[in-house]
Formats: structure tokens, sequence, C-alpha cells
């Protein structure tokens, strides 16, 4: 497997201008003979597809959703990071590109996010062009607000909803594009494999899950864009269908699957009530603007948060890490978090919870304006929890958010598979080992709407339209692997519901591959789940018909990805003997409890090449070099 | 442009509006006049309520001709109906093909009687327009002595018999129902209501629908208690 | 809790359905509505039984998938709450529900409780959006909106595309969808110039769905999980008269009231 990664040489603020200059163009009046296969809506999705279609490409859109505009990018709560600098507070290109390097533990390609902050600032613009309704202040110009990470004020929202907003802005985008003929919509319409034919990505099958058919398409390239696979975990923020399906598959297939282990736990969710539990729910990292984090400074005192006194009260993050405090980058506070809860100063159920606390702020700002800046999601806590946060402090606790993982990119985006490439959450590329708040969507309209469509014009016109149909036999012969899939899946008729498989499988992968890890669990992990894998494909139920309507069939299928994929991540985890990030090896820590990094070993992203079934995949690496950013251990204190 | 409007279900609704509000208009100086029939007799011994339809048919009579404000206000009036009623017909059907199968488990949140009678109520209304016209305009129907123009006594007459002050009565509840729910509506429709002003049209079309009704039944009312003085047969003939 | 279940089970929009009753006796007040579902599936395919169909997907409120007539009302008894983000503490043990599947004629049933609600996207394709390609556009803040307006529009834009207001009117209307898109645009500069074409196309689209007329109900505020109100649908007639019956205004006119 080659990792070239075709950074364009010479200094980094003029690389993308330089690339663009370089770059092959389509002539217009070709563009339309090329066809380009989008699978998901999200922002990177929707925005690619809408802004390929733009241009004149002949793009066909996926999603399983019955809509485009429920890609989970819409429950992105907090914000969107641009380089604005409207706020005066010193920001700019240069300080967004450092903070999401220092952020991301530095395991991110310097290059990739100097471009992402540079195209930042289109994307508000963009953005605003499209009727997103950004808070404004009350002279009418765009308003900001401060994000964990970063010390500047750069981040634009739409109340709690600006994934929301972002994302019917493309989708409002692709809609337009639909009902000009140019995009052509499959909604409720699941990815099921990528066909490489002639060494080229040229289509993918899909099953319609409406009617359970099986269809190929061919295309001149294909794009996906198909989000994260935190579901692994069982427990997530992420929404229930959201799965690794299409991004594994690709692996399969040939595509390098780049940090498979660098996840990430958001630290503000609310916490598990029970064993009913289908997913978690996250709490803004906006609300760490004016909450304050704390635990019992007794272990196991047993009294109602509000009869703490002040002096029995441990600040925790406040006291760790006093210049960022509360808004410490998500990876820092969520095992924070995990470390006072693991010595027992956990509060709630099982001790598994901090409080979050706006008493000080309400003191302070009034309880008005706290209900203006967070009142949706604190009556999104009361619905759940039944509890009033105005009054009694939030519980929150980590949980499984955000997959900086994904498959390997280079710099136009493409995979290690000529004209398969992969946008936002998806890919790899810009988060290094921990994401910062406010971000994804950033990466996700950055791709989608500013780079893909350049870099993917410079593939198309190497390589002549069509010359391929879904006739051909490579579409014959995944159709067949597919449905034979299908049939296997279909015809499990045991004892073990694939719910049952997926907890199972998400408790293994939390304690052994969460926000801890270290080298005997996870090769713990590895031998448990195989087991799993194989009791799965024995004893589990699936009902239901294979060309009809099957939500059983829809998620067995999501669940056997995941029982292969958690092999992946683990053996990533394990080989990855250092910490950085979201990656927190027990063995390699600070005495302060501090992730150590080891630059030395592993200054690099660690690609695996899948090497068939029941093969163990192959390692390799992309070697990151960082010329602008000194590496440092990362400190917020 | 005016068919593709009225095509429009906004557009037919603009014109249920409309013609909704001349009829409204119309049932409340209906309703004004029919308070006459408190308004005893003149010096001459003529009806309040007699001479109040002399002054009708004689209206603008130098221009019009003799009786010809009464029969234009007829003929605008009709129209109205027949549109609002033409026009609901087919938003009915459009409302119930929206609508596809029923639920088994219906739970109003905020309809009330007047909004989901709308339909069935304006039927109501328009049997007892057609009935109304019969009995008291033309007088087929009356069964208790019709004299033509005699308008007080006929009034009289009809409203010592129990049915006929019970069907009135009916009717105006139907007619108080399909005013408040059709006054607040028509601001809605015609798009003036806001947050601010939701307050005043929802009041206004309580009040109109109020005073209409007990403006309407008073007169029957009245009559069927023995509260207004019989006919004064011998004195002043209308015609 | 003890809950007693009348799911609506339907094979196909062609398809006659009925209601399956089933008994739960372990029900945590603590649970999602969706959750408490999520147990009774997971009981039927125990049971070999092929599960109820219902979509949910972000269970966090926002993504609009859920849906579900409970007992009669869109997304269940508390306001502003999608089904999902229902809890069983709403209820009392020992009742019994009845679950429904959005009901519209424009929304047809594709199984049991899962509906077709892709008329709403076509609903959009009419001109829901801004005409601005990528990369074409002002700096940002180049163009000030007001803060009302920026607040008005937001209020409309929170909109989830569920279809409850569909759902929870008695002529199966759209005009609260409709509504809220268009408000959306048209309050913010950048949705003004195309505002005219953008209603009028829009409403006749949602007539063409086969979406019912609005008799002014309130119904689908009631239901709508982000409380938006149809003050939107008094502004939408408003516009929409104007839009209709005055002559159109030249693309200079309109950029100036911009």
């Amino acid at each position: 497997m080659e990792l070239n990664a075709r950074i364009p040489a010479g200094p980094i603020e003029k690389k993308w201008d330089k690339h663009r200059f370089e770059m092959k163009l389509v002539n217009p009046a070709n563009k339309r003979k090329y066809s380009v296969i989008v699978v998901g809506t999200g922002l990177a999705g929707a925005s690619a597809a809408a802004s390929m279609a733009e241009l004149g490409y002949q793009v066909k859109s996926f999603c399983y959703q019955d809509s485009p505009r429920r890609a989970h990018s819409i429950a992105a709560q907090g914000g969107i990071n641009a380089a604005k600098n409207y706020q005066n507070d010193g920001d700019s290109i240069y300080r967004l590109f450092y903070d999401t390097v220092k952020g991301g533990d530095f395991r991110a390609r310097e290059a990739n996010v100097y471009r992402l902050a540079q195209v930042s600032v289109n994307i508000i613009d963009q953005c605003v062009a499209q009727g997103v309704p950004f808070a404004r202040e009350y002279g009418g110009l765009l308003a900001n607000r401060s994000f964990g990470g970063a010390q500047v004020s750069r981040t634009f929202y739409a109340r709690g909803q600006t994934g929301q907003q972002l994302l019917l802005g493309a989708y409002q985008a692709l809609e337009r594009q639909i009902s000009a003929g140019r995009v052509k919509m499959f909604p409720h319409t699941e990815m099921l494999d990528v066909v490489v034919a002639g060494g080229r990505a040229r289509g993918i099958v899909v099953r319609d899950l409406k009617t359970g058919r099986i269809t190929s398409h061919a295309a001149d390239a294909v794009v996906l864009a198909t989000g994260g696979y935190s579901p692994v975990y069982y427990l997530s923020t992420n929404a229930v269908g959201c799965n690794v399906t299409a991004t594994y598959r690709a692996y399969r297939r040939g595509a390098g699957f780049a940090n498979p282990a660098f996840t990430q736990i958001h630290p503000t969710c609310i916490p598990v009530s029970g064993d009913h539990q289908s997913k978690l729910t996250l709490m803004s990292e906006s609300l760490r603007n004016d909450g304050r984090i704390w635990v019992p400074k007794e272990k196991g005192d047993g009294r109602p948060a509000n009869q703490i006194p002040e002096s029995d009260r441990d600040y925790y993050l406040e006291r760790r890490y006093p210049s960022f405090g509360n808004l410490s980058p998500r990876d820092v506070a969520s095992r924070a978090a995990k470390e006072r809860c693991d010595a027992g100063y956990g509060v709630g159920p099982g001790g598994l919870g901090v409080y979050l606390d706006f008493a000080d702020a309400i003191q302070r700002h009034g309880r008005k304006v706290i209900e203006e800046r967070y009142g949706n999601l604190f009556e999104m806590y009361q619905r759940i929890t039944d509890e009033n946060p105005y009054e009694v402090p939030m519980r929150i606790y980590p949980a499984p958010h955000y997959a900086m993982g994904g498959l390997w990119v280079d710099y136009n985006l493409m995979s290690t598979v000529p004209g398969l490439f992969v946008l936002g959450e998806a890919n790899f590329s810009d988060h290094g080992a921990n994401r910062l708040g406010a971000s994804a969507l950033m990466q996700g309209l950055a791709d989608g709407y500013f780079i893909i469509p350049n870099t993917i014009g410079d593939f198309l016109a190497r390589n002549a339209p069509g010359g391929i149909s879904e006739d051909a036999p490579e579409f014959a012969a995944v159709t067949d692997e597919v449905q034979q899939r299908l049939n296997r899946l279909v015809s499990l008729k045991g004892r073990r519901t694939v719910d049952s498989f997926h907890r199972e499988l998400g408790k293994i992968m939390w304690d052994r591959c969460g926000m801890g890890r270290n080298a005997q669990g996870l090769r713990e992990a590895l031998q448990r789940i195989p087991a799993l894998r194989e009791e799965f494909w024995k004893d589990a139920i699936v009902t239901g018909e294979k060309e009809d309507y099957n939500q059983s069939l829809e998620r067995a299928g999501r669940v056997a990805d995941f029982l292969e994929f958690a092999e992946l991540m683990c053996l990533d985890a394990l080989n990855r003997e250092e910490s950085c990030g979201g990656h927190f090896r027990e063995e390699y820590q600070t005495a302060e409890g501090e992730a150590q990094r080891d630059d030395q070993n592993f200054c690099h992203a660690a690609v695996w090449e899948f090497k068939g079934a029941g093969n163990a995949p192959q390692r390799h690496i992309e070697p990151l070099n960082f010329e602008y950013v000194q590496l440092t251990q990362r400190s917020y204190k | 442009m005016l068919i593709k409007f009225y095509s429009s279900t906004i557009g037919k609704k603009v014109v249920v509006a409309l013609t909704g509000i001349v009829l409204l208009l119309f049932v409340i100086g209906h309703m004004a006049g029919n308070l006459k029939a408190f308004g005893g007799y003149d010096d001459k011994g003529v009806h309040k309520l007699d001479s109040y339809a002399i002054f009708l048919r004689d209206f603008a009579s130098d221009v019009l001709g003799h009786s010809g404000f009464l029969w234009t206000m007829r003929a605008v009036l009709l129209v109205c109906l027949l549109v609002h009623v033409f026009t609901v017909i087919q938003l009915q059907r459009i409302n119930s093909s929206g609508r596809g199968s029923r639920y088994a488990v219906v739970n109003p949140s905020s309809a009330t009687v007047a909004s989901r009678t709308m339909f069935i109520g304006g039927l109501v209304l328009l049997a007892y327009t057609v009935y109304h016209i019969l009995h008291m305009t033309v007088g087929v129907v009356h069964f208790g002595g019709f004299v033509e123009g005699r308008v007080y006594a006929n009034v009289y007459r009809a409203f010592t018999l129990s049915y006929v002050t019970f069907i009135y009565v009916a009717a105006m509840g139907f007619l108080g129902l399909h005013t408040y729910h059709g006054v607040w509506s028509l601001f809605q429709t015609l798009g003036l209501n806001t947050p601010d002003r939701h307050f005043v049209f929802i009041n206004l079309a309580r009040l109109l629908a109020v005073v209409l009704f007990f403006g309407f039944i008073s007169v029957p009312l009245a009559v069927y208690f023995n509260l207004l003085p019989p006919p004064n047969v011998a004195a002043g003939v209308a015609g | 809790m003890k809950i007693t279940l009348n799911v609506w089970r339907q094979r196909d929009a062609s398809s006659e359905g009925s209601f399956e009753t089933h008994q739960l006796d372990d029900v945590s007040p603590d649970m999602s509505f969706l959750e408490m579902l999520d147990v009774l599936n997971r009981r039927l395919e125990a049971e070999g039984k092929v599960p109820v169909a219902f979509e949910s997907d972000c269970r966090e409120g926002i993504c609009g998938v859920c849906s579900l007539m409970i007992s009669g009302q869109a997304h269940g008894p508390e306001s502003g709450t999608t089904t999902c983000q229902l809890h069983m503490r709403s209820f009392k043990d020992g009742d019994t529900i009845f679950v429904e599947p959005w009901r519209a004629k424009a929304f047809p049933v594709i199984r049991d409780l899962v509906t077709d609600r892709s008329s709403l996207d076509r609903v959009i394709q009419c001109g829901g959006y801004v005409s601005v390609n990528t990369g074409s556009v002002p700096e940002a803040n180049s163009v000030q909106v007001a803060k009302e307006n920026a607040d008005k529009a937001m209020d409309a834009a929170a909109c989830i595309g569920c279809g409850a207001c569909v759902a929870a009117c008695p002529n199966g209307s759209a005009m609260l969808f409709t509504a809220a898109k268009l408000a959306h645009l048209s309050l913010l500069p950048q949705g003004k110039p195309e505002h005219e074409r953008r209603i009028k196309r829009m409403v006749e689209g949602m007539d063409a769905q086969g979406f019912g007329a609005c008799t002014n109900h309130g119904e689908c505020q009631e239901a709508c999980p982000k409380l938006i109100s149809i003050e939107f649908i008094a502004k939408m007639n408003r516009d929409y008269i104007k839009a209709s019956l005055l002559p159109e205004h030249t693309s200079s006119e309109l950029l100036k009231a911009q």
C-alpha cells in the first residue's frame, strides 16, 4: 500500500493556492459527461453533492435516512469555528491552524489543517448567503462565542442548533440541484459495498431499504461522506443508525483505514439511567462557558449537591488547569472526569457522574441571560432526567461522540483506492488524536463545499468519462457477494437478539478501548471480539425477509460490520504505544496523569491494510512532519 | 392571475374570507334591524319594524328604482353566499382527501367545537337560510297567517309556535359558532393576524359571536315568552 | 409500570392495517417512549416474530425522523417534545396507549408506523432555498441582519421536518411546514430577492402534493415539537396574497429592498 499524501511543496500558506493552480481542470462542457456518486448527506455529503452538481457533474446522492435532511450532522449543537477575527481578540488563520494541530495532540497533517483554517472563513460567508440564521448582535453583525481548547472567541452559532441550521443550508442547496435535475437522490438507500474495477472505484452496491432490492450504480468517482463509527460502543451520542459499514466495506476493498483507535469521548453528556438506554445525549460543550464542573471533596459524599458547601467542593478542572479551567479540551476534560469517578468521587447512580453547576452563572448574569443562552439545552436536560438544572446542578458524564480515525486520504481527499474520495468524519485527516469543539462542522463543510469540488476535477480530468456500466462483471461479482452475505444474515434464526450482541460489543469496547486503554485489556478484547463474532454468526436472530422492508436485517448487517471493525480498533490501540489526545494508554502517562506522547516512535498516522478475511491486517505508517508547529507536551495549565 | 390565485388553496381561503366578511356585515345589519322589534309603534300606529322594512325598500329609490336597493343587496348577498358555499365545498373536498385515512383515536388539543363544525354548521346555516327566506320573506312555510309587508305581525305569529322558536334559536347557536371561528380565521387567512394582534382578533370574534347570538335570539324569545305586545292588526297597512 | 400497548400493524400502503395488543409489565419511567418500543421489539424478535417497524435516528429530538400518533396526539402528550424525547414518566401505571402512524394522503404508510414523508422534500424542491452557488457570495458581515429578524427567522428555521403538523391537522395540511420555511428565508435579506417567486412556487408545490388546506384549528402548532407558531401561516397568507395579486417586483427593486 502506497501512502503518498501528495502535499504540495512550498510555504504552508501558499500550498492550497498553488495546488489549485496546478490541478488539471475539466472543461465546463465536459463536466456533464462525468458522473459522481456521493454516499451520505450530512454536512460533507450534502455540500459536496450540491457543489459538484453546481459545477455541472452528474451526481447521484445516497442516504440511509428517509430524507437527506436527517443526517446526523443535524444534531451538532454548539457551533462552527472560523478564523474571521471579528472579535479582534488576536485570532487568525494561523492561530486556528495552530489550535487545531495542538488540540489534535500533533497527530494531524499540517498542510490539511492549514487549508481547513484557510477555508473556514469562506464557509461562514457561504452559509450566511444561504440564509443560515446565525446568532447576531443587536447591531446586526454576527455574534461569536468561546469553545473548548481555544482562548479566542471564534465560534459562530445558531442557538443550540448550529448543526441543524448548517445542514439545512446544505440540504436546501442539494434540493435545489435535485429540482434542477442535476442530482438524482436515493433516500432510504444503504450502501453495502464499493465496486473496484481496473484499479479504480467505479461504483457502489446498495440496498433500497423500502423494498430490500439490491441495485448497483456505476460512476466515474465515488465519494464517501458516511460519518463516524462511535456506535461501535453501542451507547454514544451518535444517531442509532450511524454505522461503519460504508467505510469498513471500502477498507475491505483496499482503502487504508487510518487511526481507527482515535475516538473522542465527549465530556458533557447526560449519564446512563438504566439498562434500557439506547443512546446518550450530549449537552453542548458551550455549557462549559458558564457552567462549573465539580465533585465533592469527600469520597461518597451522599448529600444533595445544593447542601454541599463551597469548601467541600472540588472544582477539579479549575484546580488542575487554571488557565483553561472548565474550557479545557474534550479529551482532557473527559479523562479528568473519569479519573475523579474512578477514584470514588463520582455523583449520581453508580458514581458515574460529575456536576456541571450553573449557580454562579445564574447569580452573576441572572436567570434570564442563562435561559437565553442555554434555554433549549436546559429543557432537554429536564425532559430526559426530570431534574431542573436551574435549581440543581446538571449531572454529566463522558460519552463516545466522534471518530477522528477514518479512511486514510491524501491532500486531495482521495483514499488509497483511486477514485474513492472520503470526506468529513469518515476520513482521518484534520483532527489528529482529538478534535476541538466546533471543528467537525467546519471540516465537513470545508471538505464538501471547497475542497472536493476542486480536487475531484483533477482526478476526473486524468480519466476519460464512462467506460464501465452496471453490467460489468465486477459489479455482478460484488452484487453476488452482497447477496450472499444478506442470505446468511437473514437465515440467522438463533437465540440472541442482534441488539444484545451490539450491547456486549459496546461494553467490551467501552471498558477496554474507551477513555483509558492498556495492553492487557486490549489483548483481552482482541480475544473476546472474534469469539463474540463467531457466536453472532451462529446464534443471532434476524427476522423477516431479505427483499422487504426489514429493520431487523438492516441492524444485523451494521452490527456484523462493527463486530469486525472493533477488532481493527483494538489492534490499532494496542500497536500505538503512546498516549495522545483521545487515545490514552494508561501505561504512558506523565507523573501528573497527562497523556505522554512518544514522538520518536509514533509521530505518524497508522494506516491499516485489509489482507483478506482471517488474515491479520497490515500496519503502514504515514510519517507526520511538523515544519510550522513545534511538537510540545500539550499544556492547558 | 386571478384564476391562478383562486386555484391555490390559499386563494380559495381568501375568497371564503372575503365573502364571509360581506355575509358577516349583512348579518350584523340584520341583527341590528331585528332589534327594531322592541321599538314599539310610532304615533301613526305603525310598528318600527314595519317602517324599517319600508325604509329599506324605499332607500335610494330615486336612483335604483322601487325596491332597487333591496334587490341589489339581495343579489350581492346571493352571489357572495354562492361563492362562499361553492368554494368551501371545493376546499372541503381537498381537505378530506388530504387527511386520507382516519385515526382510531382522536384527541384534539386546540381545535374547538366551533372550528370542527365549520362545514357541518355551515350547511345547517345554509339550510336555515333557505327556510328563513321561505318563512319570513316568501311566507310559504309560515303557517301562522303570513301577510306580505306586515313584518312585525309575521314575526310575532311565527314565534308563538315552539318549534319555530326552537329552530331559530338552534340555528343562531350555529351562527354564533360559525361567526366565532370564521371571524378569527378571516384575520388569519387574510394575513392580518400577528402575535400582538391575536388577542384583539380572538376577542373580537368572541364578542361578535356572543352579540349576534343574543341579538338574534332576543326577538324570538321575547315573543315566545310574551314579553312583546301582540301586533296591532287594525293599524298601519304597509304595502 | 405496566402498560397496555395497542400498536398499529400494516404491511404497506395498499394493505389494511389493524391494532395489535401487547402487555408490557416492566416499563421504567426513565425510559423514552422509543426505548419502551425497543423493549417490545426485542421481545418479539426473541419470540421469532417480526418487530414493529418504527423510525428513529438521532433520539435527541432534532433529526425529525421519529413520529407516532400516541393516543391521538402527535409525538404524545408533552408539549414541544418529539416522541424520542418523550419519557414514560408522562404516563401512568396501567395506562392503555394507542400507537398509530402519521396519517395523511401525502404520507403513505411504508410499514406499520413508518410513513413516506418525501412529499415534504418535494415542497422544499419548489424553491425552499436561496439560489446561491458555492463560492459566489459576499463577506458574511457585509450585510447586517436586524437581530429581531434573525431571531424570528431562527424560530421558523427550527422546523425539523417531522410532519407532526400534517399528521395532527384534521385536513392533513402542510401549511405550517411550508410557511415556516418561507418565513425563515423571507425574513433574511439573503432570501428576499427570490421571495415572490418562491412563495408562488412553494404554495403550488404544496397543493400539488395532496396536502389539505388550513382551516385554522391550530392543531399543527400544538403538535409541533419545536413550537412553531401559526403566525407564520398568517404571514404566508399575507405574502401570498401580495405576491399573487400585485405586479411582480423587478430584480433591482428587490435588491434595493434587501
